[in-house]
């Protein structure tokens, strides 16, 4: 699904976290957030998750408009840095988790539930570990857990917030593969945010490059090192 | 010297330094204790058994359980929702908030109870309002109630604070995104997030609660039977030169003290397992 974005504007306390910015994201593409911290990535994707309230502007999502909607209705996928797993849940609970709340007449049943944690587990290369509890897993591993919970309910966005940025560069590696190809399986449209260019450029479409609560460049990683927009761009990139 | 660690202390002022402390602590905690439970059977257990369940007895401790049955479930949702309000929203005010809850803790007991006193005694704001309706607050078990509330407001909410903020939102914001309702995220993932230090806080304001003695004594008018608590009931025998029931009396409230420490030292225990597995 298309993500379009219209002038967001969204201040903290005194500062502003993001001056009107405006981003479209075409159905199936895979967008990285990049930018120093303090550039309004977070808030940005946190916005399109309806974690955050932007003051102006709006989101939409295909046709829907999506500004005003909870983060609970919008039908998204979102990945913590942290992987916000639920401690005092098993591996296979935590994943059901967005199936066993919905409302009795649309949930699907226990059996269904059973097979679709299974399923979800295989996906993510983690068969058989639907009985371990998060505290038993690597980092590597919660992660991958985070990202079959976040797909449960088959969104067709699915958000990123630094999600390789607790992990170590093998795993990095590894994973980055993993979710490459979820996201052409699932055929998402997935954004996700990191200050690391180098990740940006090795899995993302397009990139948009994101300063002081602007957007510097948004385009195909190849372009925006043959023809940096800004000083800005160029310093970042070196 | 060389090598030799700043913090490590000569065997001899080691040894002293233990010795004070395990001194200090039987001569200040364990002699009392043992004070208490020799005095309280010192005419036998047949005498001990009699003195708690005679009728004024059994009537302090009914009421003292029913006080807390009120007071300790009210300080508990109140702490709750104070703490998730305090750890999970910015708002202005909040400092002002959390001085508000610790208030209880540095006021005077005879404070506490005069306050309901001055608000709802005969004399006081809501006085003749209350006797025009023949509603009685104090000297009454609403007055018990609202003084021990009072006392032991802070307890369930002091321990949460720190340990949802140091959680974060992270969790709910998970359920959130993954489509639960704020109701599904508190009862699935905020509450199992704190169900150890909310036991334990619950467990402190009710041991709190069951042996108050100042605030509850300036709104009881000590009515025998009636509007003494046990702490109270004590404080009367006591008074009547009746030592071995007053003891015996006592020994119950010191017996809930350790029963308390019991579960609290338990619950430590597991909360720190389940901290630990959390990380």
């Amino acid at each position: 699904m298309s993500i379009h974005i219209e002038g967001v504007s969204k201040t903290f306390s005194d500062y502003p976290a993001l001056n009107g910015v405006s981003l479209e994201i075409g159905n199936g593409e895979f967008v990285a957030l990049l930018g120093p911290s303090g550039s309004g990535k977070t808030t940005l994707l946190r916005i399109i998750a309806g974690l955050e309230t932007p003051e102006a502007g709006c989101v939409r999502f295909g046709n829907r408009d999506v500004t005003k909607s909870s983060a609970a209705s919008r039908g998204i996928g979102f990945v913590f840095q942290h992987y916000a797993l639920f401690g005092h849940m098993t591996v296979a609970d935590n994943i059901a988790f967005g199936l066993t709340v919905m409302p009795r007449r649309s949930r699907p049943k226990g059996g269904e539930i059973k097979r679709r944690v299974t399923q979800l587990l295989e996906l993510v290369q983690l068969p058989g570990l639907g009985d371990r509890y998060p505290s038993q897993l690597s980092g590597g591993q919660r992660q991958r857990v985070a990202l079959a919970r976040a797909l449960a309910r088959d969104p067709k966005i699915l958000l990123l917030d630094e999600p390789f940025g607790a992990l170590d560069a093998k795993v990095r590696r590894e994973l980055r593969g993993a979710l490459r190809t979820i996201h052409e399986e699932l055929e998402l449209t997935s954004v996700f945010v990191t200050h690391d260019h180098e990740e940006a450029f090795t899995l993302a479409d397009r990139v948009a490059l994101l300063n002081e609560g602007r957007i510097e460049q948004f385009a195909p990683p190849e372009e925006i090192e043959a023809r940096p927009e800004s000083d800005f761009v160029r310093t970042f990139l070196s | 010297m060389g090598t030799r660690s700043t913090l490590r202390e000569p065997p001899l002022v080691k040894a002293l330094l233990m010795a004070a402390a395990f001194a200090y602590i039987a001569l200040m905690l364990l002699l009392p204790l043992w004070a208490v439970m020799s005095e309280a059977f010192r005419a036998g257990a047949k005498a001990w058994a009699a003195a708690v369940s005679e009728p004024d007895a059994r009537a302090a401790i009914k009421l003292t359980v029913l006080v807390a049955a009120i007071a300790v479930p009210l300080n508990t949702i109140f702490g709750v929702a104070a703490a998730w309000a305090i750890s999970k929203f910015q708002f202005g005010g909040k400092a002002v908030l959390i001085a508000f809850i610790e208030l209880p803790f540095s006021v005077s007991p005879v404070v506490s109870g005069l306050v309901w006193v001055l608000l709802f005694g005969a004399q006081g704001w809501f006085g003749t309002w209350l006797i025009d309706r023949d509603i009685q607050i104090i000297f009454a078990l609403p007055g018990l109630v609202l003084a021990t509330v009072f006392v032991t407001f802070p307890f369930v909410a002091r321990q949460l604070i720190p340990l949802m903020t140091a959680q974060g939102r992270a969790d709910e914001e998970a359920a959130l995104t993954l489509g639960a309702s704020g109701w599904q995220t508190f009862w699935h993932v905020t509450l199992p997030n704190i169900r150890f230090g909310l036991l334990y806080g619950v467990l402190l304001c009710n041991a709190r609660a069951m042996g108050e003695f100042g605030a509850v004594s300036v709104v009881s008018g000590h009515i025998r039977g009636e509007t003494n608590t046990m702490p109270l009931h004590v404080e009367v025998l006591y008074n009547e030169y009746n030592f071995v029931a007053a003891f015996a009396v006592a020994s119950l409230l010191t017996l809930l003290a350790l029963v308390t420490l019991a579960l609290k030292s338990a619950l430590e225990w597991r909360y720190r397992a389940a901290l630990a597995a959390r990380t």
